[in-house]
């Protein structure tokens, strides 16, 4: 299918719901962080859709907000679709995936890792890379690096 | 037995030969024979010398690698390069069995706590090795690597730094002829006993 007959589906499905971005190049399709769930189980669950694989999950802060961007897949159809989701800054809280896509989990601990995104009823929602005891969330605009770690200055 | 004195092992030999049953010339020629074997096979040479020779000459390294440099250190204990050609490939997968500790690769923090202990784990007499230029400063974490450790000398002491990014095999194989003539140089008696050298 193409986006364009996606977007179509979905926007008759959510009317006035969601909203079309393609400015960064890859056509998106931007969901409001409450309508996540209901839009991920449609998706994955209509047959003329069928996006049963989560390719990726990727953090984004572009300084003034966070965005959470789902890469899906169909191996049915063989088409994708990119979901974005806007979070808050000061409070990056979204509804964990990992229930409907066992990969989620994985992904979303990276998230939490590198980009400090709360992930609702995730099963497990600790530090995947980093160690355990580490302070901040190093990828985000503002970290700052601690001046040492376990003695050893930076 | 003086009519013997003057004669070389070769004609003792061969009279002896002659006249199986006079024990004596037989004896004689086994007297010489000993004497020419001990001048030529006793050596006598400090012990230190000794010791820093077949240490030089056996330094067995930690089966150990952590980024790209490790493909490079593969590199020269295989077939190609053979670190064996100079009595360090045998890679060990203990520390416990170990001298030398080749760094090759990035060092993160949170692999830290882990090359120390292994490096702690390791039986004196120990060396280390930084490969490359992750394990000597950073290198291209150097500035924005939040998680890389800026050099290794900070948590464990070095003996050979290789720079490069990664080295060249040769470069590898040049610092372990610097490791060998450092442990040339080396006091062993001094250092476990308190005896021997300037001391």
């Amino acid at each position: 299918m193409e986006f364009t007959q996606l977007w179509d589906k979905l926007n008759k499905r959510f009317p006035e719901r969601l909203t079309l971005a393609t400015e960064s190049g890859d056509k998106q399709i931007q969901v409001k962080v409450d309508d996540l769930i209901a839009v991920v189980d449609y998706i994955k669950n209509d047959s003329a859709l069928a996006f049963n694989f989560l390719r990726l999950i990727s953090a984004v802060d572009t300084g003034k907000e966070f965005s959470c961007v789902y890469h899906f897949y169909s191996y049915q159809h063989a088409h994708g679709l990119i979901l974005t989701v806007s979070l808050n800054r000061a409070n990056p809280t979204l509804p964990s995936l990992s229930s409907r896509y066992a990969t989620a989990d994985w992904l979303e601990r990276e998230c939490y890792d590198m980009m400090g995104f709360n992930f609702l009823e995730h099963p497990e929602l600790r530090r995947i890379l980093l160690p355990h005891d580490w302070d901040g969330y190093p990828l985000r605009k503002d970290y700052q690096q601690p001046a040492e770690y376990h003695g050893t200055k930076h | 037995m003086s009519s013997n004195e003057n004669k070389t092992a070769e004609e003792l030999l061969a009279q002896s030969i002659s006249n199986p049953r006079d024990l004596t010339r037989y004896l004689q020629y086994l007297k010489i024979i000993r004497e020419q074997e001990l001048s030529s096979s006793v050596l006598i040479c400090p012990f230190d010398a000794a010791i820093n020779w077949s240490r030089a000459n056996s330094i067995w390294p930690l089966t150990f690698g952590l980024a790209c440099c490790a493909i490079e250190m593969m590199a020269v204990g295989a077939d190609k390069f053979d670190l064996d050609r100079f009595g360090a490939g045998a890679f060990r997968a203990t520390p416990r069995q170990a001298d030398l500790m080749i760094v090759a690769g990035t060092v993160t923090y949170k692999m830290m706590p882990r090359v120390k202990k292994l490096y702690e784990q390791m039986p004196d007499p120990k060396y280390v090795m930084a490969m490359g230029a992750c394990t000597i400063g950073g290198g291209p974490y150097c500035k924005f690597g939040y998680h890389v450790v800026k050099g290794i000398d900070k948590f464990i002491p070095v003996d050979i730094y290789v720079p490069g990014c990664p080295p060249r095999p040769e470069a590898l194989i040049d610092a372990l002829f610097k490791l060998q003539a450092k442990i040339a140089h080396d006091s062993p008696l001094e250092n476990r006993f308190g005896v021997g050298g300037n001391g």
